[in-house]
């Protein structure tokens, strides 16, 4: 089909195009990537749904405002590379964005076509061109501009970090990341796992910035071993930016909390994901051995989705989402409950822990949970879930994974109080610049938001570096 | 990757290991630790930094051999690499002129202990040490711990050296011979933790212990070194490693220090194939 001659018409009657991914039986037993991406065939018929409105209401739904009409349009014309570059004007992660944005609540949401049809894939796309550009071999070093003299401590190698050296890096400035764990991407590389989110493109996307120039430093806890204020008085640094996200979890504070089996998501992710534990013993760290076992995660966000599917994968017999309110409150990713679904995993709604029970020798046996109902809206808009009394009962369980958020790690603030917090611990900025409350320190991503998205701490480091550069060329003249 | 500047057993199984490590050097505080990766599979292990010389760049960890990560450890040689070491992490002891303190350390937490113990001193407090071992040949730091104490015990288990039982029975001595005691620190195994928590509980004396749950980051991100204080639940690498000993439930920590115990066998078992004697002096 000519793209530049079918009508409007024949846009909207051709179907949104489905995603190709792994049988579900099959990929609930192992860790590769479970969408496998479009076809060209595919990506160029979905491409040609989009009806290139004059007022591209999409982009207003996205929140780095990525061009989206001109990036698909490229795609329809066959110029995959061309669409790539069109992204990375807004976006420099699309690879990632376009697997783990939560789309239907933003770019895809917004999209005129999410009304009275399905809206256009903008996520399968972005996913798409990013892809074909590295797996052809064709990304492009951007330019650097001539050195400026100035030094830009980074703090964090997530997202928010990660888009803030590479800004500043290509803006001619020198830029060392600092990051406390011994492997760079932040929850990218921790978090998230590989069936969702393969490693080796976070990987690319950080050697790609090493070429710049960017300097990476592992193993360095800002406020442990080295703080803010001797980067910026000792080490000469010219301004900070702090991304070290919301990487404090929490726990429920109930009864049996810290028996044996149960875990919070962050480490039970971390295990698997940083510590690869998945192949102990080749690798030393272990992790519970979830063959046969029951295992229940109690949350409802894509954390939560990732901690049990990762459990199915380990060999659970029965994988549980213990959620306290119903599905459709549920903040996690349609598609991440989709596949969860389709691989298995038993979602129990409604349904609150109480207490876990555990053995003689302190291994977990039980939770106690109680079983709820909706009622009156909340503050939030949702309604509220009430207890149904009497309604205690036992799930039996082997492993628990506490999935309920997390606050910040208050490490760089106990060591610099001179950056205002909020009342939960997060760092307060100006959002316009992200500027902090301290001189030449700015911070972004999910250690101002708490837990949010991919996109807004990336987001949140383009507009912080953007900020710093005004600042130190100000500064320089 | 950090270089190994020098290794040295100093007892069987217990080997003391400097590594450049610049930046620690500098910054650590006595009760502080890192952690490490001994190679690139290898776990995240905490260990306390024993010594440092800010000077040449280099902090010293005492090792002991226990299973797979920590015998692995004990293999490398001056010369050699460790693929990642992250710190200081935790709080610092606290530290101030208490007056007599003292500073008790079982087996390899005489290692632990140490520092904390230079730093009492250092404060102008009167420091007595009591260090046990099993056995005589076990015995570490002896020179160290006698220059920083105004008074020094070892204690064996077998009576080879010095006193013969339990460091519990030469405090007990030291209580029951009137000495007023403001201050203990007790590193060890957990049971001669609780024991030194239960000798000065009726006395109220302030006693501090080191904890050793199972810790994973180090940096207060996973939560699996969580450790119940007061009936809370507190995060051993940043709100400790260091707590009250007669708030801490040590039963909770000693029962999940066994969550791995099938698999820490396996890993052991798998690698005296590779290295057999090589951990032993
Ligand atoms: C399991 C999981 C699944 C998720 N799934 C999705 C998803 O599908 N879609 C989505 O949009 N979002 C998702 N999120 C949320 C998203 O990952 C975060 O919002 C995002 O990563 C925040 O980025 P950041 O750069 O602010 O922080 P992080 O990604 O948390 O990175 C912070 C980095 O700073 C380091 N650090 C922390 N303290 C220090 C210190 N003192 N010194 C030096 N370094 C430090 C950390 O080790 C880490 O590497 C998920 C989160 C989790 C945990
Ligand atoms: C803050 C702190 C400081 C420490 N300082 C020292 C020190 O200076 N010198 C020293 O010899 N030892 C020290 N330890 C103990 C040391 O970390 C463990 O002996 C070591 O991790 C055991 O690993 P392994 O593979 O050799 O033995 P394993 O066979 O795996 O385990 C033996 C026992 O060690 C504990 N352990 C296992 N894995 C870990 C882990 N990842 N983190 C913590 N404990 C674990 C468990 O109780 C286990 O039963 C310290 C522990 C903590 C928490
Ligand atoms: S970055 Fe995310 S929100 Fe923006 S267009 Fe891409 S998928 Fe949509
Ligand atoms: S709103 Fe939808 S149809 Fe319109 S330009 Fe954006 S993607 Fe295309
Ligand atoms: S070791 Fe992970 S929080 Fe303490």
């Amino acid at each position: 089909m000519d793209a530049q001659h079918i009508t409007t018409k024949e846009r909207l009657a051709i179907p949104r195009q489905q995603m190709p991914s792994q049988d579900p039986v099959i990929r609930s037993h192992n860790f590769q990537e479970v969408n496998l991406g479009y076809t060209i065939e595919q990506a160029q018929r979905e491409a040609q749904r989009c009806i290139q409105c004059k007022d591209p209401v999409c982009i207003k739904g996205c929140p780095v405002n990525i061009k989206i009409d001109q990036f698909i349009k490229l795609i329809a014309d066959g110029n995959f590379l061309g669409a790539a570059r069109k992204i990375k004007e807004d976006n420099v992660l699309p690879a990632i964005c376009g697997r783990v944005c939560p789309q239907e609540d933003q770019c895809e949401k917004t999209c005129v076509l999410a009304k009275k049809y399905t809206p256009v894939a903008i996520g399968n796309l972005e996913r798409f061109a990013a892809d074909y550009e590295r797996e052809n071999g064709s990304v492009e070093l951007p330019t650097v501009q001539p050195a400026t003299g100035k030094k830009v401590a980074v703090i964090g190698s997530g997202p928010a970090g990660l888009s803030c050296a590479n800004d500043l890096v290509q803006l001619g400035h020198a830029v060392t990341v600092f990051e406390a764990l011994h492997e760079l991407g932040g929850v990218l590389m921790y978090g998230i796992p590989e069936f969702r989110l393969p490693k080796e493109i976070v990987q690319a996307e950080i050697e790609g910035m090493k070429k710049l120039g960017v300097v990476f430093i592992t193993n360095s806890v800002a406020g442990r071993s080295v703080t803010i204020d001797e980067l910026l008085e000792e080490e000469g640094f010219d301004a900070i930016f702090i991304g070290v996200g919301a990487g404090l979890p929490w726990f429920m504070g109930i009864p049996g909390e810290n028996l044996l089996g149960v875990y919070s998501a962050n480490e039970f992710l971390t295990r698997v994901n940083l510590m690869k534990s998945y192949q102990f013993p080749d690798n030393d760290t272990p992790v519970f051995n979830c063959t046969g076992k029951n295992v229940a995660v109690f949350g409802g966000g894509n954390t939560a989705m990732d901690a049990v599917r990762t459990a199915k994968r380990l060999g659970a017999e029965h994988a549980y989402i213990v959620y306290r309110r119903s599905e459709a409150e549920m903040p996690a990713r349609l598609e991440e409950v989709h596949h969860a679904k389709e691989e298995g995993i038993e979602f129990l709604m409604l349904m609150n822990p109480l207490e876990f029970v555990g053995n003689e020798e302190q291994w977990l046996t039980g939770a106690k949970c109680l079983r709820m109902e909706l009622g009156e809206p909340d503050d939030s808009g949702r309604r509220r879930p009430v207890p149904i009394k009497g309604s205690e009962f036992i799930l039996p369980v082997d492993m628990a994974i506490i999935s309920i958020g997390n606050g910040s790690n208050p490490l760089i603030q106990q060591t610099t109080p001179d950056i205002e917090v909020s009342k939960r611990d997060t760092i307060v900025v100006d959002i316009n610049t992200m500027a902090t409350s301290k001189e030449s320190v700015y911070a972004g991503g999910d250690i101002v938001t708490g837990g949010a998205t991919v996109i807004l701490a990336m987001g949140a480091g383009r507009t912080a570096a953007a900020a710093i550069h005004e600042k130190l060329m100000a500064a320089g003249e | 990757m950090y270089k190994i500047v020098s290794a040295i057993f100093l007892a069987e199984n217990i080997k003391k290991i400097e590594i450049e490590a610049p930046r620690i050097a500098k910054k650590r505080k006595a009760g502080q630790f890192v952690m490490i990766r001994v190679g690139e599979s290898s776990e995240r292990i905490p260990l306390t930094i024993a010594d440092s010389d800010p000077e040449k760049g280099t902090i010293s960890l005492i090792v002991q051999g226990m299973g797979k990560s920590t015998r692995e450890l004990n293999c490398k040689a001056e010369g050699d690499s460790i693929h990642d070491i992250v710190g200081p992490l935790g709080t610092p002891s606290h530290i101030e002129k208490f007056g007599t303190a003292v500073s008790i350390g079982g087996g390899v937490g005489t290692a632990i202990a140490y520092p904390t113990a230079v730093a009492l001193k250092e404060a102008g407090n009167y420091v007595i040490t009591i260090n046990g071992a099993r056995s005589k040949e076990l015995v570490i730091l002896e020179p160290e711990m006698r220059a920083v104490s105004d008074e020094a015990y070892i204690t064996t288990d077998d009576g080879s050296y010095g006193f013969h039982g339990f460091v519990t029975q030469k405090l007990q001595e030291l209580l029951d011979s009137g000495k007023t005691i403001d201050y203990v620190l007790a590193i060890g195994p957990i049971p001669m933790m609780r024991a030194v928590a239960e000798v000065t509980r009726p006395y109220g004396i302030k006693t501090v212990v080191s904890l050793n749950p199972i810790m994973v980051d180090g940096t207060g991100m996973c939560g699996g070194c969580r450790v119940t204080v007061d009936n809370q639940t507190k995060f051993a690498c940043v709100d400790g490693p260091e707590f009250d000993a007669h708030l801490v439930d040590f039963k909770n920590l000693s029962d999940r220090n066994k969550m791995y115990l099938p698999e820490e066998r396996k890993s052991a078992d798998l690698f005296a194939h590779k290295c057999n004697l090589n951990t032993l002096k």
